[in-house]
Formats: C-alpha cells, sequence, structure tokens
C-alpha cells in the first residue's frame, strides 16, 4: 500500500467536440499494483487508458511517469517507449506472428539477435511458441489476442495498459487467458492498469479498482474496498450487493472447502490448493437470519452477528452484519418484525456452503 | 474476312520474329510509362498518405479534388502540359515538346491523382486504432507511417496497376506532347492509332496485341504479388 506512485495525473481535461469527455481531478498509479478501471460503456475508461499512456493529448492537465512531468514531445516519447498498451482488438498486422511481436523492438533499433530472445521468450509466456511462424490473419481471436498480449510484454514496459483484455472471446479462452496473464502479471512484477467491465475479472485481477462514471473517477480504492464499502448508489449496483469476503483456503478434501476469513471459518463446495487466496462472494438473499441456532439444518456456514445497520428497501431490509467479518442479508418486512431486529441486535446469520461463490485472486 | 485472318498472321510473324520497329516501340511505352508510374508513386503515395493522417480544415474538399483527378481526361492533360512547355509558355526554355520527357511529365500528371486516389483510401481504411497501436509500441512517427504504408500494400499495388494501366493505354496526352516521331517519341498507342489511319492493319494488330499482353503480364505481377498469402 505504501508503494511508490510510477503515474500520477492532475486535473486532467479532456475535451471532443465541445463535451468534456474526461475529467479527473487525480488519479494515482501505484508501483507494481494491478488497477483495474471499470464503469458502464461510455464511461471514458479506454480514453483515460490512452490519455495515460500519451496517446491522447488532454486540453488540461499534468502527468507526471516517475516524479517527472510529461509536458514536451521528448518526454511523452520518453514515457511512451516505457509503456506498452494492449488494445481492445488486436490491431496485429499483416505479417508472421514473429515479426508482430517484434515490431516495438525493431523500433528500438536492438539487434536481431536480442529482439530473437526477446520475442520467443514472450511467446513462450503466452504459450503461443508453436505460432511463431503462422500468418497473422489466419489466427483465432484467443489466438490473436494472445500474440497482441506478447508483443507488448515483449517490449519489458514499466507499466501496462490494457483495455478489455477479455472482451469478444468465449468462456473457455477467456478463462485460460485471464488465468495466464495473472501468473505472468505476478511473476514479471509489471504494474498494470486495466480497462475491465466484469465483476469476476475485476476481483480476480486487481487489487485496486477506481470505478468511472461521464468521464469522471466516482470511487477508487483497494478491490474489497470497493466492494465491500461502496460510497454511493452507483458504485453499489455497479459492483453488486454480494458481500465479498477475503480468505485463504485452509483445507480442501472432495470439492469441499475449508476457507479462513478473519478468523472464522467458511465451508464452500469446490477445489482450491491449500493456501490459495480466494474471495468468497454471498449473495444478500442466500442469508438466512434467525433468532436463535436452530436444531438441525443444512447450513453449513452458521454464525452470530450483531447487526450494525438497517437500511430499508422497498419491500425488504437491508441488513449489515458482523459476524467477525462483514456480510450483509435481506430480510422481509414479517421477518423483520417477528424477530425484533434492532441496530445493536445479536442474530443468528447462516448460509449454505453451495451459496458461497469462490474466486480466486491474485497475491 | 480476309484483312482480318492475313492481318492476324502477320502480326503473328512480327511479334515472333522481334520485328526491331515493333520492339523499339514496345520498349519506348514500357520505359515511358514505367517512369511516369514510378514517379507518381512517389508524389501520389505521399500526398495520399499525409491527406489521410492528418486534419485540416478543407479536407473533405481535398479528398474531392483527389477523386476528381482520378479521372482527368488525357487530352485536358495534354492541352495543358503542351500550353506550359510550348516555345513560348512558362517552361519554354525547357525545350520538351515533343520528346519522351513531356510524355513521362504528361503520364506522371495522368497518373498521380490515380495513386493518390487510392492510396488515400487504403490508409484511411486501416483500423483507426492502429496508429495509435504502433506508436504505443514505441515508434516514431515516420516509422509508424511507414508501418501504415508497409500495411496498406495491397490496396497500394492496386493503385500501382490501376496508375499503370491508365497511363499506358492512354493517347491522348501522348501524341499531344510526344508528336508520335518515329524511333523517338512513338509508343504502342500512339503507333496504333498511325498504323490503322494508314491502314496498316498487320503492324496495328501486332502493336495491339502487345499492349494487351503488356498490360495482362504487369498486372498478372503485380496479382500474384497481391495475392500472395504466406507472410513476407
Amino acid at each position: 500500500m505504501n508503494s511508490e506512485a510510477i503515474m500520477k495525473i492532475e486535473n486532467i481535461i479532456l475535451r471532443r467536440g465541445g463535451v468534456t469527455v474526461l475529467d479527473i481531478p487525480e488519479l494515482h498509479v501505484k508501483q507494481g499494483r494491478i488497477i483495474a478501471i471499470i464503469g458502464p460503456n461510455g464511461a471514458g475508461k479506454s480514453t483515460l487508458l490512452l490519455t495515460m499512456a500519451g496517446l491522447l493529448k488532454p486540453n488540461y492537465g499534468k502527468i507526471y511517469y516517475r516524479g517527472n512531468p510529461v509536458d514536451s514531445r521528448a518526454s511523452r516519447s520518453e514515457m511512451r517507449r516505457s509503456i506498452s498498451v494492449v488494445f481492445q482488438e488486436p490491431l496485429l498486422l499483416n505479417t508472421s506472428v514473429y515479426k508482430n511481436v517484434a515490431l516495438g523492438l525493431k523500433f528500438r533499433h536492438l539487434t536481431g539477435s536480442e529482439i530473437e530472445k526477446s520475442v520467443d521468450e514472450s511467446l513462450e509466456y503466452f504459450g503461443i511458441s508453436s505460432l511463431t511462424k503462422r500468418s497473422a490473419k489466419t489466427l483465432s481471436g484467443g489466438e490473436a489476442k494472445r500474440v497482441s498480449l506478447a508483443r507488448a510484454f515483449a517490449l519489458k514496459p514499466e507499466l501496462i495498459m490494457m483495455d478489455e483484455a477479455f472482451s469478444s472471446l468465449d468462456p473457455p479462452t477467456r478463462e485460460s487467458l485471464m488465468e495466464d496473464l495473472r501468473h505472468i502479471l505476478e511473476e514479471t512484477k509489471i504494474t498494470a492498469v486495466m480497462a475491465l467491465h466484469d465483476r469476476e475479472e475485476t476481483l480476480r485481477l486487481a487489487q485496486d479498482v477506481t470505478v468511472m462514471a461521464a468521464g469522471k473517477i466516482i470511487q477508487s480504492g483497494t478491490t474489497s474496498q470497493i466492494f465491500n464499502q461502496p460510497d454511493s448508489e452507483f458504485v453499489a449496483n455497479f459492483v453488486g450487493t454480494e458481500s465479498i469476503l477475503e480468505g485463504t483456503v485452509s483445507s480442501c478434501a472432495e470439492g469441499h472447502m475449508v476457507i479462513s476469513v478473519n478468523g472464522k471459518v467458511i465451508e464452500a463446495v469446490g477445489d482450491c490448493s491449500i493456501g490459495q487466496k480466494v474471495y468468497c462472494c454471498l449473495r444478500p438473499e442466500n442469508v438466512t437470519i434467525s433468532g436463535q441456532a436452530q436444531g438441525n439444518t443444512s447450513a453449513r456456514n452458521v454464525f452470530e452477528a450483531k447487526v450494525s445497520r438497517v437500511i430499508r428497501q422497498g419491500f425488504f431490509y437491508k441488513l449489515t452484519l458482523d459476524c467477525g467479518f462483514p456480510l450483509v442479508a435481506y430480510i422481509t418486512m414479517p421477518s423483520y418484525d417477528d424477530l425484533e431486529i434492532t441496530p445493536g441486535a445479536t442474530v443468528i446469520a447462516s448460509f449454505k456452503a453451495t451459496a458461497v461463490h469462490v474466486i480466486r485472486r491474485e497475491r | 474476312m480476309d484483312l482480318i485472318v492475313q492481318g492476324v498472321i502477320k502480326a503473328f510473324e512480327l511479334i515472333i520474329s522481334f520485328d526491331p520497329e515493333v520492339m523499339g516501340i514496345t520498349w519506348l511505352s514500357l520505359k515511358i510509362s514505367g517512369t511516369a508510374t514510378f514517379i507518381s508513386l512517389f508524389i501520389g503515395v505521399s500526398i495520399g498518405t499525409v491527406v489521410a493522417l492528418t486534419n485540416f480544415y478543407g479536407k473533405r474538399v481535398v479528398i474531392s479534388l483527389i477523386n476528381t483527378g482520378m479521372g482527368l481526361p488525357p487530352v485536358v492533360v495534354g492541352l495543358f502540359v503542351t500550353m506550359m512547355i510550348w516555345r513560348s509558355g512558362p517552361f519554354g526554355f525547357l525545350e520538351i515538346l515533343y520528346t519522351p520527357y513531356a510524355m513521362i511529365i504528361a503520364q506522371a500528371i495522368i497518373a498521380t491523382p490515380i495513386v493518390m486516389g487510392i492510396s488515400l483510401a487504403a490508409i484511411q481504411n486501416l483500423p483507426p486504432n492502429l496508429r495509435l497501436q504502433i506508436l504505443s509500441l514505441g515508434a516514431s512517427r515516420l516509422q509508424m507511417v511507414w508501418v501504415l504504408i508497409k500495411e496498406a500494400r495491397l490496396p497500394l499495388l492496386a493503385a500501382v496497376m490501376a496508375g499503370f494501366g491508365g497511363v499506358i493505354s492512354e493517347i491522348g496526352a501522348s501524341i499531344m506532347v510526344g508528336g508520335n516521331i518515329k524511333g523517338y517519341s512513338r509508343v504502342l498507342t500512339t503507333a496504333t492509332v498511325m498504323e490503322t489511319g494508314k491502314g496498316n492493319f498487320d503492324i496495328a494488330i501486332a502493336l495491339g496485341i502487345i499492349l494487351l499482353l503488356v498490360a495482362f503480364a504487369i498486372n498478372a505481377l503485380l496479382t500474384q504479388i497481391q495475392q500472395r498469402q504466406h507472410p513476407r
């Protein structure tokens, strides 16, 4: 958390045809972190990435790269050489995979053997060494995406910007690419800024999240801050109302996992290696509230909880509970009356192991 | 009927025997039109690329003008070039009227808008983010432009074909500024017109066949390059 900012932007205003498309008072990109920029379509995520990469010139505002202002042609092109950008579409040239990946290295006038080494290494990283000699135009969507990522990583950038890295890929392709990218980012420790629109992608990859809408930043924070403490209705709706708990898998056998969360133990269904860091996602409608512990229940997870907040939402109440970890539950109005719930009261919260959605997370 | 059959037979005899006069005319045609296309390629591709990649006031008007230029009537170009290099014209001191140089200039003027218009469309048709992607990989502006031109090579080859095809088969300007001087500025088209006028159908047919063969050979070669699927 105390790591230094590799990039800072201040008071950025970018207008297009009289419309302000970006209005960012401040944004820091911390060294070594993976930052997700999320928001609805047209929020300005791509524009922000391109501006940060020095490819779009804002009307006002300052960009600092490693503490130095980027305000001249020379400083901008110097910054550009430290940053790689991966666009939403693969944008490969009509030539071989090898030549595509070598492109950026050629611009840097490296020798043939240096280029070959970096290209081979990068292709290897993304598991596409076998495609080296293929023509880029004959690749499938997933392969092309990998080539475009390999081209960006071959430059060994200090910072990488990725715009919707997983869009328009079918689920299995997306899944394997996400997993590979996670490993590569972990291994290379490259700082990454990713425009994403999917909650699960965000949870799996990002450590910090910035939520955008209509060209403005709505909220910035760590992933769990954004998901658990959205500070506005907009963010809450966008990230969903699930409770998202950070935990570590402490045991796993035959599809039954035990996850420790804040010293408490949650049981869930799935398969994970022991020690794997995960998020446990729980929808509020799957949490049952009762006055006292019942004798027999199929719910594997039963916790004593203190009601910390009650919000009326239409025909039901939203309870924020403290069970040693934060938990959100919905309860109907009759149940609320029957159980005589008040803020500060102690209740029993239970949920089934099958209701816990487990997402593996980074670092 | 006899006229046509005899004409065709004699035409093939002329071609197969490598008749020196016919060969000389063919070679001159290739040299003049080739050089003119080459010149138009430089001017056309560079201006076409610049117009495609920059935004300026009146860009649409410029594009319309270029597209109009693609259909420039050769006789108008011939008239214009003739006046320019006429003894008392602004470039009269060059004394190049009725020389192959004048023909190259006129043909280059005809081919340039064709090459320019196709290059412009080719560069504009590349994905809009491709420029930014190339810049983000660390390219200088010049490197970026070069990569874009290489990426648009297939339609650019079409531009070369269209330009060359236009000028090798063109007659109006060539006869006006070249004068159809035997052994000096006589090319396939001007010779064909003259021989037909004289009733020498055999030579005219031979020249016509050669003109078709040249156009076909050049286009076949370029098509071969264009359609080559494997990466360079």
